[in-house]
């Protein structure tokens, strides 16, 4: 570990290697805050959804609060015709949510700072919207790509950039939240490093840099996963309503 | 001048650091086991969240406030109910007032009408005692001279036969004191 920024990013296999054919799917340090930060969401919300109570408790609240935020930035951004792709944004949204605030702390690993992690969601969001798109409207979908009221002579132009702007869209979702993450967590480990290189002189102020970035870090853990979430939804949008 | 020896620091650092290990985002060792993993993890979060968990959610929001809804609406119901008998109770009030002031008035009337009554009565009554009282007066006014003329007449016989020591003759006198009388009459009893 040491002082070495990037070496909180690196993966190590824990326990044995496992292999599929020749392909090796070992359980990692990231596979790890992927299953606590799944067991922890699924703990969470089955404990706020037990019981009914008319004066909710603390987690009830707090899954409850969770469930209709959701669900309003649903509504907001793609309409009541994205109710049936509600489980998968508020999955996706506290998934990455969660794995953005277990890496906030010492020592843990911060899964979504990786780009095949970020891009492999991306990826399923970006699938998922194509197909779905194409199943609403058959090949309409197309109609995405020209843009009403553009004239004629530019439409050629105009065609190949949307065409572009959407097929990057994956790519521009995942490296949104990947660099996010990224370079927060540099940043902090640059600071983290400079308090103990600066000693008990010089340390204080890379360390209240580092309680601001703290701070700053968390929020950008959950706006991170909002704009993640609220992305899908416009992508979502544009694949439901048509509006082009 | 802090500031910017930090950021010095900071970007060769960080260069150095690049320079030594790379990115470890980079390193496709465990990308295939990243994937699998994060497919593995999602797909059983996803599963179990929107097969039991959420729709439980949903299902407690829903009870909620539908339980908040009948909540009101009972509420409501009952603000109506209690209304309604204000009112009535009001109306009550004012229908016994109204019944007391009949009453009273009645009850004045009645009592006017009574002491009118009586009154009338003993205005007859008084009436009457009086018309008796006046018819015997008159009675009495009547009989007064013919009863003044008998004594004169007694008393003349008597004092002539003192006089002249004879009787007289009654029907004489009488005359005499009739005639005296019916000229003076009027002098006493005038009307």
């Amino acid at each position: 570990m040491a002082t070495n920024p990037m070496a909180q990013f690196e993966v190590y296999r824990i326990g044995p290697e496992i292999k599929l054919g020749s392909i090796d799917i070992s359980f990692t340090n990231s596979s790890l805050f992927m299953v606590i930060s799944s067991l922890t969401i699924l703990l969470i919300f089955n404990l706020g959804s037990k019981k009914n109570s008319l004066l909710p408790s603390k987690v009830q609240l707090l899954t409850e609060l969770s469930y209709t935020f959701v669900s309003k930035m649903i509504s907001d951004t793609a309409g009541s015709k994205a109710k049936p792709y509600f489980s998968f944004i508020f999955s996706l949204f506290m998934f990455v949510l969660f794995c953005n605030m277990f890496g906030m702390m010492p020592y843990s690993f911060t899964v979504t700072s990786h780009i095949i992690v970020t891009f492999v969601l991306a990826f399923f969001v970006f699938t998922g919207v194509t197909i779905i798109g194409f199943m609403k409207h058959g090949l309409g979908y197309l109609k995405l790509f020209v843009p009403s009221g553009v004239p004629t002579l530019l439409l050629p132009l105009i065609i190949i950039i949307e065409v572009i702007s959407y097929l990057s869209r994956p790519i521009s979702l995942s490296v949104r939240l990947f660099a996010n993450m990224l370079a927060g967590h540099t940043m902090m480990k640059v600071f983290g490093g400079f308090v103990i290189s600066l000693g008990i002189v010089g340390g204080w102020l890379p360390l209240s840099f580092s309680v601001a970035l703290t701070g700053l870090e968390i929020l950008v853990a959950f706006l991170q996963a909002y704009v993640f979430a609220i992305l899908t939804c416009i992508y979502l949008n544009d694949a439901l309503n048509l509006h082009h | 001048m802090d500031k910017l020896l930090f950021l010095s620091i900071f970007l060769g650092s960080a260069a150095s650091a690049a320079e030594k290990t790379g990115m470890p985002q980079l390193d496709t060792t465990f990308w295939f086991s990243q994937i699998f993993w994060l497919i593995i993890t999602f797909s059983i979060l996803l599963v179990l969240l929107s097969k039991f968990i959420l729709p439980k959610i949903s299902a407690n929001l829903e009870t909620r406030k539908s339980r908040i809804q009948e909540n009101i609406s009972a509420a409501e119901k009952q603000r109506e109910e209690s209304e309604a008998k204000i009112n009535e109770y009001e109306r009550i009030i004012e229908k016994s007032k109204k019944e007391a002031i009949n009453y009273l008035n009645q009850e004045k009337e009645k009592l006017v009408r009574d002491i009118n009554l009586k009154k009338e009565a003993i205005e007859k009554g008084l009436s009457e005692e009086i018309q008796k009282i006046e018819v015997e007066i008159q009675e009495f006014k009547d009989k007064a001279p013919k009863k003044i003329n008998i004594i004169a007449v007694e008393t003349s016989s008597d004092l002539l036969q003192q006089l002249i020591g004879t009787d007289v003759n009654s029907s004489s006198i009488s005359a005499i004191v009739d005639d005296l009388s019916r000229k003076k009459i009027n002098k006493y009893y005038g009307n």
